[in-house]
């Protein structure tokens, strides 16, 4: 558990260092999308969060302009990926002549699942995220190829489960058969890797709210993936957001869907319980 | 012609010379996070050391800001504002916060630049591949001359 006690002492250094300025917060501003989905952006911390009383989405965190393009889904252009997940979603692939409605119905129904992933899966003995049910069904149920997991297809999918659970509660379970997986997450979130050894929680714990040149860091939550970003223009996957923040402490990054990953993943979408499901977002 | 080449070849040997004289990174010795003396041999130059707060591995002002700096966007707000720092340290403290922050501020979130060993997953720069080979250190003894001696313009 690196860095622990490092985030505490430069947190104090800080306040100290800036004569006590309050730059550390997000903005006031509150997001409904459609004018009929209200989303909670802030929330009391889930219990096992140590040193942290309120989450926020990453929404509070960026310029009025941004946040606007989340507010409607005619400007949004994340839901572009959602309507090719729609045609997915009844088109009849592999050998065994079925889609994902002819086991799931209207995709409406599926209102509530996103919030609880990653997951335990009783059967396989593991933690899965969500694109690992989604290749599972492809390959057992339906007798398809399995998706690239941060390829197109697949995080059209992801975007569009996460559309139809928008302003319900992110709910991560992380006791029971999950809990070593998550202790595993929670000790990558705290280690201080590369040659600049930061950690999520250098940035995303101690310094949310704050500006690192300019960007102004938020707590690193995942409530809104996948996230289209006006940076490059497409949906970007939570793995992929995993691989560019460690890249950039100048590391050897985990690679996308491996153990350490899905780890992260459960344990960084746990640190949002309570948080609305806001995917497809809009982050700069 | 050939006289005046062996000339600079002859400084550019002298000039490396010089380099071989710097203090490598595992050998510097700290006290109270204090480093003595000049870690290239050297002194440092302000007018570098500027541009190394702004551009490639140095980059200061992504935590720092610094007001005689205003010339370049975006400083950030992890560290302290560094104006009035070169009265604050003296030149021995400032080389040390500069080569390894952690030996003065145990465990801060400031990366060490002075430095090659001791870390977990190291890259190949911002690849995200792992490092091959042995490590250079963020800054080199130079630069760190450099930025130390433009910190000490920082008063008040
Ligand atoms: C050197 C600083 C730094 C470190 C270390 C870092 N990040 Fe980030 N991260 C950023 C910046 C800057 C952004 C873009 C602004 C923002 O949303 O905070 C960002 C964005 C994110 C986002 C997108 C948030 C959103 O609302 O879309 C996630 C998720 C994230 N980081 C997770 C992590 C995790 C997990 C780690 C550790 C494995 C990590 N970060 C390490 C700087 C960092
Ligand atoms: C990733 C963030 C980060 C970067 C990059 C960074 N620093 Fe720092 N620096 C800090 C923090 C945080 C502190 C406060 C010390 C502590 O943690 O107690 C600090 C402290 C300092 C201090 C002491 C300031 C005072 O008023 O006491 C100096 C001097 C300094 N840094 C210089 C530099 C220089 C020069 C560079 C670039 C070569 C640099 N820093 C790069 C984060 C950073």
């Amino acid at each position: 558990m690196n860095g622990f006690n490092g985030g505490l002492l430069s947190a104090l250094a800080l306040t100290v260092g800036l004569g006590g300025v309050a730059t550390a917060e997000p903005d006031d501003d509150s997001l409904t999308i459609n004018g009929e989905i209200a989303i909670v952006t802030e929330a009391a911390a889930p219990a096992h969060l140590e040193y942290v009383d309120t989450v926020y989405s990453g929404w509070r965190f960026r310029s009025d302009e941004t946040q606007a393009v989340q507010m409607d889904d005619f400007d949004n252009p994340g839901m572009l990926g959602v309507e090719l997940g729609i045609e997915q979603w009844s088109a009849v692939d592999g050998s065994e002549g079925e889609s994902c409605a002819s086991c799931h119905g209207d995709v409406e129904d599926m209102a509530g699942v996103k919030a609880v992933y990653p997951k335990w899966n009783e059967g396989a003995g593991e933690v899965r995220t969500i694109e690992m049910q989604i290749n599972d069904c492809r390959k057992t149920r339906m007798g398809a190829e399995e998706w690239k997991y941060n390829g197109g297809e697949m995080t059209n999918t992801v975007a569009l489960l996460a559309s139809v659970s928008r302003g319900l509660p992110v709910n991560v379970a992380i006791d029971g058969p999950a809990q070593s997986t998550w202790e595993k997450g929670k000790e990558i979130y705290y280690t201080r890797y590369g040659q600049l050894e930061l950690s999520c929680a250098n940035c995303h714990e101690d310094n949310y709210g704050n500006m690192i040149r300019a960007d102004h860091l938020s707590q690193g939550q995942i409530n809104g993936f996948p996230t289209y970003r006006l940076k490059n223009t497409k949906l970007n996957t939570v793995h992929d957001r995993f691989r560019g923040c460690i890249r950039d402490t100048r590391a050897h990054t985990f690679s996308v869907a491996s153990p350490e990953f899905i780890a992260l993943e459960l344990y960084v979408t746990s640190r949002g319980n309570g948080l609305s499901v806001e995917g497809p977002s809009v982050r700069n | 012609m050939r006289k005046l080449l062996m000339v600079s070849a002859a400084l550019a040997v002298t000039a490396s010379a010089g380099w071989s004289e710097a203090i490598m990174p595992a050998s510097v010795s700290f006290d109270d996070g204090a480093v003595a003396s000049s870690i290239s041999g050297q002194p440092g130059d302000p007018e570098a050391g500027r541009l190394v707060m702004n551009k490639g591995a140095g980059n200061c002002i992504a935590c720092h800001e610094v007001s005689v700096l205003s010339e370049w966007p975006f400083h950030g707000e992890v560290g302290p504002a560094l104006d009035g720092v070169g009265d604050r340290w003296s030149e021995a403290e400032l080389r040390g916060i500069v080569s390894n922050a952690k030996m003065m501020f145990p465990e801060t979130m400031m990366p060490s630049f002075y430095k090659t060993d001791g870390y977990i997953r190291p890259g190949n720069a911002f690849t995200g591949k792992a490092a091959e080979g042995e490590l250079e250190p963020l800054l080199t003894a130079q630069q760190i001359e450099d930025v130390v001696a433009f910190l000490l313009t920082l008063k008040e």
